[in-house]
């Protein structure tokens, strides 16, 4: 037992008010979320909006509701869209990052006007971004018109109000696909093991990722989330949003790949030049492995950006277009307008422990890290 | 002297809440200079006490009814606010035993003589009369150029066959034969296409669950609504109705069917005279029904300064403060006496209109559906829009109905 120093008592003391607040309005909300979302809340128009409405609990109805109703589809779509959305997302901000970074860090003249060139995005609210934006990918204007300038047609792209979908796929069949997806994973780290010479785990591996894609070919295949077909894909509408996302965040992992980038020691390049390496390798070999933990930083803090959009999206398409929708949207609408309290506090429950999931575990990884350290 | 600070600080903090009266509405931008008109009407019947003006702009009020909903449920309401008359009123806030009972009101200044009897069954049940509307407008209104159509030799069509008759000519001149906007407008525009193809009497029973959203005419109305988005522009989701309106009034497009608001934007906001600049006539076959939706103001229990608040009901229902207010905002006044020369052409017309047609309640505005329903109907919508399967849209109208009941 360490002793209650005057110093620690104030540490305590110092750290006490913020520990409350974050407790009542972090955390308690969060528990109050959790139950409302067991709850009948909306159901009856007579309690919705009363001053002290009165809540029968219900358990896992709404959740079940949400994944399995006939009513729910746009729910189920709006998964979709933020996977699709997260997925490109990630993508383009991370690679045109990295790329920009990469071209500054070539010495190159007026450095500091482009990195600020590139970091003012970010500096715009998502609101700022999507009216901008809006107005670009109007059908008769903004960036449609950019072809006329060189003598070509204009472009014909309904960037925010297409309703076409690629891509499509029965919404049962998500299970097959995700287990399909982790074998390939798997086989990955198997294949990696096998280099690194650890044969038991690679076999172990190896063994799990072709039980899954067994499973996935054949019991997986009669899997049935519904009872009635419902085809869900990638939404293209989501293309003009994404664009609009990336243009706003390349800029903040430009800098935050620059700042890892001048952090590599130039002895490091030197060396590889020294032992023969081109430009290409000392990249590949080199800096590439050095950028491993800030990507995945940039992953984490851009990731978590992704699962919780909504600014962006109703600065561009409004309420109600579907097809751009994502569970936030549908959030604040079942709640704010359709009076259904308990669905939107469920639909804020899937957004927590979606969030979770990319956040806990790096958490638990940069805390272990630390201890460690 | 700390003490004396105190207490003058308590005691000028109450006298500004007793001189204030907290108004909450979404009327902003084109909207706004007709609540000044009426908070001045206030002010000068009422010195004094000053009009604390909350708008929350946006989207048709989806933001102010956000916020609207916290601050209630918060327990933390304004003196008044805006709210549709009709299920808006009854159903969300009413049942909900929000709302004090205005009875008494209007015994005391004789509005139940002046307003319409339709008008006071749509903000009354059987406990009560919960607001006070400010005013008409009217949603079935087909819009056009006098001038263009006369260019393109097309007649604001009296039916939907005859408008799909005139369609592939609109097109042919390289022209939207129908301007559409984003979602709200498309729920706009169905409730028109139903009113034509169900007429009057079936519209009505779609609201009382005597006509089910199931039903072979039900169904019906989802495949006329195709046809007619077939004449539409493919951009419509992106557009808001002003920008619908614009391609009116631009030539891009031939008709917008909008409510009367759009007469307001174009006479006061584009400058255009009334009958000459733009022209109107009832959205097809909806001709001698006025679809209705109302503006209006409530009580709600627990107001912070409840006797200024009854005084801006008071001044919101009289005779002075609705005919400062409906010639600026573009709609007319619920009160049958009102001084129709203040009013342009277009107003005009729709006061007649209104004395004399057969009133139906409008989904998209808040009169007929409770918010439950019509936040779920935009699924049925949806589901039109991706398959153009009128059964599919029909059943799950059917589903939305049963799951969180139609209306009252």
């Amino acid at each position: 037992m360490r002793r209650l120093t005057r110093d620690r008592l104030t540490a305590i003391l110092m750290l006490l008010p913020s520990l409350v607040v974050l407790g009542i309005f972090v955390y308690g909300f969060i528990g109050q979320t959790a139950y409302v979302s067991l709850t009948n809340w909306g159901r009856d128009p007579a309690q919705a909006l009363a001053l002290r409405p009165e809540l029968a609990f219900v358990g896992f109805e709404n959740y079940t509701r949400l994944f399995s109703g006939f009513l729910e589809t746009r729910f189920r779509q709006d998964l979709i869209n933020l996977f699709f959305f997260t997925v490109f997302f990630l993508v383009g901000t991370l690679g045109l990052g990295l790329l920009l970074a990469i071209l500054l860090d070539q010495n190159v003249t007026g450095e500091g006007f482009f990195r600020t060139i590139f970091l003012f995005p970010f500096a715009l609210s998502f609101i700022v971004t999507g009216t901008v934006w809006r107005w670009m990918l109007q059908p008769r204007g903004g960036v449609n018109l950019l072809p006329t300038y060189v003598g070509l047609p204009a472009g014909e792209f309904e960037w925010l109000t297409t309703r076409q979908q690629v891509w499509r796929f029965d919404w049962s069949q998500i299970p097959a696909m995700t287990s399909l997806l982790v074998a390939a994973v798997l086989l990955l780290l198997a294949w990696r093991a096998w280099r690194g010479g650890r044969h038991l785990r690679a076999a172990v591996m190896g063994g799990l990722a072709a039980l899954l894609a067994a499973w996935s070919f054949t019991l997986g295949q009669s899997v049935a989330l519904l009872p009635f077909p419902e085809t869900r894909g990638f939404n293209l509408a989501l293309i003009g949003i994404i664009l609009a996302a990336v243009w706003q965040m390349s800029g903040y992992t430009m800098a935050l790949y620059l700042a890892s980038l001048r952090g590599i020691p130039e002895e490091l390049r030197e060396a590889a030049r020294v032992d023969g390496a081109g430009e290409y390798q000392i990249y590949r070999f080199v800096v590439f492995p050095l950028l491993g933990p800030i990507t995945l930083s940039a992953m984490i803090i851009l990731g978590h950006i992704s699962l919780k959009i909504f600014d962006l999206i109703f600065a561009m398409t409004g309420p109600d277009l579907a097809t751009t929708s994502v569970p936030a949207v549908l959030m604040y609408l079942r709640a704010f307008r359709g009076n259904q309290f308990a669905d939107g506090a469920a639909i804020a429950m899937v957004l927590l422990v979606l969030v979770a999931t990319i956040i806990i575990p790096y958490l638990w990884i940069s805390l272990r890290g630390e201890v460690r350290r | 002297m700390r003490r004396l600070l105190a207490i003058l600080i308590a005691t000028s903090m109450t006298l500004a809440a007793a001189n204030t009266v907290e108004i909450f509405s979404w009327w902003a931008g084109d909207e706004g200079p007709a609540l000044e008109a009426l908070i001045e009407v206030f002010e000068a019947e009422y010195p004094g006490v000053t009009v604390d003006n909350a708008t929350v702009t946006g989207g048709a009020g989806v933001v102010a009814r956000a916020v609207l909903r916290t601050r209630m449920l918060g327990g933390n309401p304004p003196d008044s606010f805006q709210v549709h008359a009709g299920d808006e009123l009854i159903l969300s806030w009413v049942v909900a035993n929000r709302m004090e009972d205005l009875t008494f009101l209007f015994e005391e200044e004789g509005w139940l003589d002046v307003f319409p009897q339709d008008l006071i069954d749509l903000i009354s049940t059987p406990e009560g009369i919960w607001s006070v509307p400010v005013n008409i407008h009217r949603s079935n209104i087909m819009w056009y150029v006098p001038a263009n159509l006369e260019a393109w030799g097309v007649e604001a069509p009296q039916t939907w066959d005859a408008f799909l008759e005139v369609c592939p000519a609109i097109q042919a001149e390289g022209v939207t034969p129908l301007a559409l906007g984003e979602a709200w407008t498309q729920l706009h525009l169905w409730e028109s296409v139903a009113l034509g193809v169900l007429g009057p009497d079936r519209y009505a029973q779609l609201w009382t669950g005597e006509l089910p959203f199931n039903d072979p005419a039900a169904v019906a109305v989802w495949e006329r609504f195709g046809e007619v988005l077939d004449c539409t522009n493919a951009d419509a989701a992106g557009l808001s109705w002003q920008q619908a309106t614009d391609m009116v009034v631009d030539g891009d497009a031939a008709f917008n069917i909008m409510g009367d608001w759009a007469a307001g934007y174009m006479a006061t906001t584009l400058q255009l005279e009334p009958g000459v600049g733009f022209g109107w006539a009832p959205s097809p076959e909806t001709a001698g029904v006025f679809m209705v939706l109302s503006d209006s103001f409530g009580l709600p229990v627990g107001a912070p300064n409840r006797e200024q608040a009854i005084n801006w009901l008071r001044v919101s229902g009289s005779l002075a403060g609705q005919d400062a207010f409906n010639p600026l905002k573009g709609s007319i006044a619920p009160r049958t006496d009102s001084d129709m020369s203040l009013y342009n052409a277009y107003l005009q017309s729709a006061a007649a209109d209104f004395a004399s047609d057969r009133q139906v309640g409008s989904l998209a505005h808040g009169t007929v559906g409770s918010d439950p329903f019509r936040d779920n109907f935009y699924l049925a919508l949806d589901i039109f829009l991706d398959s153009r399967n009128a059964q599919a849209a029909a059943n799950a109208a059917f589903a939305v109905a049963q799951q969180y009941g139609l209306g009252r």
